[in-house]
């Protein structure tokens, strides 16, 4: 992984306070955790141990961190196929991601999941999804429910601008809107729908979709995990307290392929824009460097963190490894209710 | 591995046919560029179907020699691009339409089947749909729930709708020519398991009209209909068999709408004793439909009751232990065949 580029905490100006401090150096953690997972589960697939393919989340991690800051344990939220980093900024842990992942018995879904579709009930995360766009339904029914049973959970429906295309959205968006439900939607632009860039498949300005139903629209640099907190905190509120919809666009690049097959990209992407984005736009080093600057924490607690969360994903990952698959008579079990 | 433009030429003149060996992905490519090189009204549309050529790198070349105007990398907006290839299809073009998973199908059902499938009729037979929808089926790819399915029952119980099942590459090549001359709205699905599968094709012009089945392996004891994947899911149990000493009959329907009944009946009638064997789930699937053409046209002289195997009734999970018991196999077909013949 990228080292961060700050040595020692250059400013003890303790500007921060205290409870700050603590929630950035927690997102780094978090943030850490999510790119150490990603990187194993693409050893995992380069050593043919994982079933199937997987899409990592690896540079986008600042969105799901900065979002789920926010987020209590009870409010919602809905993932997507390129899901790893939502769920465990929800709270989800390591060895039982790695278990599904691994199509093992303790993982989250029981092994019958796998990468695209993991959901955990505890943790308010009602699941990844392999359909484009295919979660904003439930992410908007899971609102109206919350509204009309007389809670106060939001629910927070993650997506790439891949699933500006799809019709669904653009119709529980006008409900969400007319209903006032407390729902955010977050649009995580890659800049790429799979192998085009989304300025081909994508007509107008982004946000302005959400400004015709009259939903509350804001656009963050998404790798900047502090914009992405501050405006995701302001949006849930709003939505906690009754005040509707939103819709937050935030800017955003995966290192990786596609999927963890997809290794030649030059024909639609170049060396230098990845290159780029991962030197200059690191979320992981974008934050170690304002903690530094900040006072908050040298490169050696940072050191310490990912030496932590090393330890965590390598525990982790042995614990999938040896678990067992499920027994063979589950699988006509949990057709039905 | 060949560009299909370097593959192709018109050769036709003398003596025997050319066949070389082609991918069901190169074949199925082919198929595309001679209509598309033949028809200017044939046009592509799908997600990442340009450059990218699609996920299964079936249509890798074609943007070269047709350029972005006729292949069309679209939004991820598959009701969108069904129905704009309906209303084009209506309007005097020739639409195939990429639908990259077959589990998609939930996103354009509207689009078939009450706008493409309707609208000959609705209108008197004034208005014509002709519509390809080219899709995948199969499972085992350990891609869980969502993309593993085979819907192809969906739209074959539609009527106005016809549905393409190619299991070879040389069929696929064939169907596919004529799905794209067709007036009527076709589903064609391919095996995304199968894109690698060789089989000879050859270089000449031919097409393959649909509704008509196709002897895979001709046999005397028992007849083994399979569709697709399972064909050759069958031929390998049907091998098996023929260890044990009973002949199987392979036969492929090729298309389930129109469906060749004929075929069908009479190897039944033959042999006395038939299985269906198909990927999509067997409660109220095509397995269903086709057992029952059997046990009424052959009913006389069936030593058997006509039995079918479908996908499990289940969605399709992830772990490889579990998604392998889902889809027949060539163990279990050999199984329920001796069965059948009383050699279990
Ligand atoms: C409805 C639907 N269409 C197509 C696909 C195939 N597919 C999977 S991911 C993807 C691209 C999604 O792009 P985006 O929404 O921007 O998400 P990203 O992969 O960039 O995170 C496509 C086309 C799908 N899974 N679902
Ligand atoms: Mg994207």
């Amino acid at each position: 992984m990228t080292q961060v580029q700050a040595s020692r905490p250059t400013r003890k100006s303790h500007s921060a306070p205290a409870e700050e401090r603590e929630r950035f150096l927690s997102m780094y953690r978090q943030m850490v955790r999510i790119r150490l997972f990603e990187e194993q589960v693409n050893d995992l697939y380069k050593t043919a141990r994982m079933p199937g393919l997987a899409h990592l989340y690896s540079g986008e991690e600042a969105v799901a961190v900065g979002v789920c800051a926010t987020l209590r344990r009870d409010d919602y939220i809905t993932s997507t196929h390129r899901g790893h980093g939502h769920c465990l900024a929800k709270g989800a842990s390591i060895d039982r991601m790695f278990a599904e992942l691994l199509g093992k018995a303790p993982g989250y879904c029981r092994g019958k999941g796998g990468s695209m579709h993991i959901a955990d009930q505890d943790t308010g995360n009602l699941g990844a999804n392999a359909i484009v766009g295919g979660s904003a339904g439930i992410a908007t029914g899971a609102a109206f429910a919350s509204k009309m049973r007389g809670q106060d959970r939001v629910a927070v429906c993650f997506f790439g601008d891949g699933a500006l295309g799809q019709g669904l959205l653009y119709e529980v968006m006008n409900m969400a809107s007319l209903w006032k439900l407390p729902v955010i939607y977050v649009c995580e632009n890659n800049l790429y729908n799979e192998y085009t860039h989304y300025t081909e498949t994508t007509a107008g300005a982004l946000t302005e979709r959400a400004k015709a139903f009259g939903i509350h629209t804001d656009a963050v640099d998404g790798q900047d995990v502090r914009a992405v907190y501050a405006a995701a905190r302001q949006l849930v509120d709003r939505a906690r307290g009754g005040d509707g919809p939103a819709f937050l666009l935030c800017d955003t690049y995966r290192f990786y392929g596609h999927h963890v097959g997809d290794i030649q990209r030059t024909y639609y992407r170049s060396k230098e824009e990845e290159e780029h984005w991962k030197t200059q736009r690191d979320p992981l080093i974008l934050l170690g460097q304002w903690l530094s600057a900040e006072g908050i924490a040298g490169e050696s607690d940072l050191e310490h963190l990912r030496d932590e969360a090393r330890a965590e994903v390598e525990a982790g990952v042995r614990f999938a490894l040896d678990a067992p698959f499920p027994e063979l008579s589950e699988v006509d079990q949990h057709v039905y209710a | 591995m060949s560009t299909p433009s370097a593959t192709l030429s018109q050769t036709g003149h003398t003596g025997a046919p050319t066949v070389r060996e082609l991918t069901l992905a190169q074949a199925i490519r082919e198929a595309l560029a001679e209509e598309l090189r033949r028809d200017p009204t044939v046009y592509i549309m799908g997600e990442d179907v340009a450059e990218a050529g699609t996920p299964f790198k079936v249509l890798s070349g074609l943007v070269e020699e047709f350029g972005p105007q006729r292949i069309i990398d679209s939004p991820i907006s598959e009701a969108g691009i069904t129905g704009l290839g309906v209303g084009a299809a209506m309007t005097g073009m020739r639409p195939v339409v990429d639908i990259m998973f077959g589990d998609f199908l939930g996103l354009i059902m509207d689009q078939l089947a009450n706008q493409a499938a309707k609208v000959h009729y609705m209108s008197g037979g004034k208005l014509k749909v002709p519509l390809v929808v080219r899709t995948t089926l199969g499972a085992t790819r350990r891609s869980a729930a969502q993309h593993s399915q085979s819907l192809h029952a969906w739209v074959s119980h539609i009527p106005g709708l016809k549905v393409a099942l190619p299991s070879t590459p040389y069929d696929a090549k064939g169907l596919l020519k004529t799905a794209i001359r067709d007036d009527n709205p076709v589903v064609f699905f391919e095996d995304k398991m199968m894109y690698q599968l060789k089989g000879p094709v050859p270089e000449e012009e031919y097409t393959i009209p649909l509704g008509v089945a196709d002897v895979k392996r001709a046999g005397t004891d028992i007849t083994i209909v399979a569709t697709s994947s399972m064909v050759q899911v069958a031929l390998v149990a049907a091998d098996n068999l023929e260890r044990l000493g009973i002949s199987a009959e392979v036969v492929d329907p090729r298309t389930m709408f129109p469906l060749d009944k004929e075929t069908l009946i009479a190897s039944a009638q033959k042999t006395s004793r038939a299985i269906v064997v198909d990927e999509g789930y067997e409660r109220y699937g095509v397995t269903a439909e086709l057992a029952a053409v059997i046990a009424e046209g052959a009913f006389y002289s069936l030593d058997a009751p006509v039995k079918r195997m479908g996908a499990m009734d289940v969605p399709v999970p992830f772990s490889p232990v579990l998604e392998d018991q889902t889809v027949p196999t060539p163990a279990t077909v050999t199984e329920l065949a001796k069965t059948l013949c009383g050699r279990a």
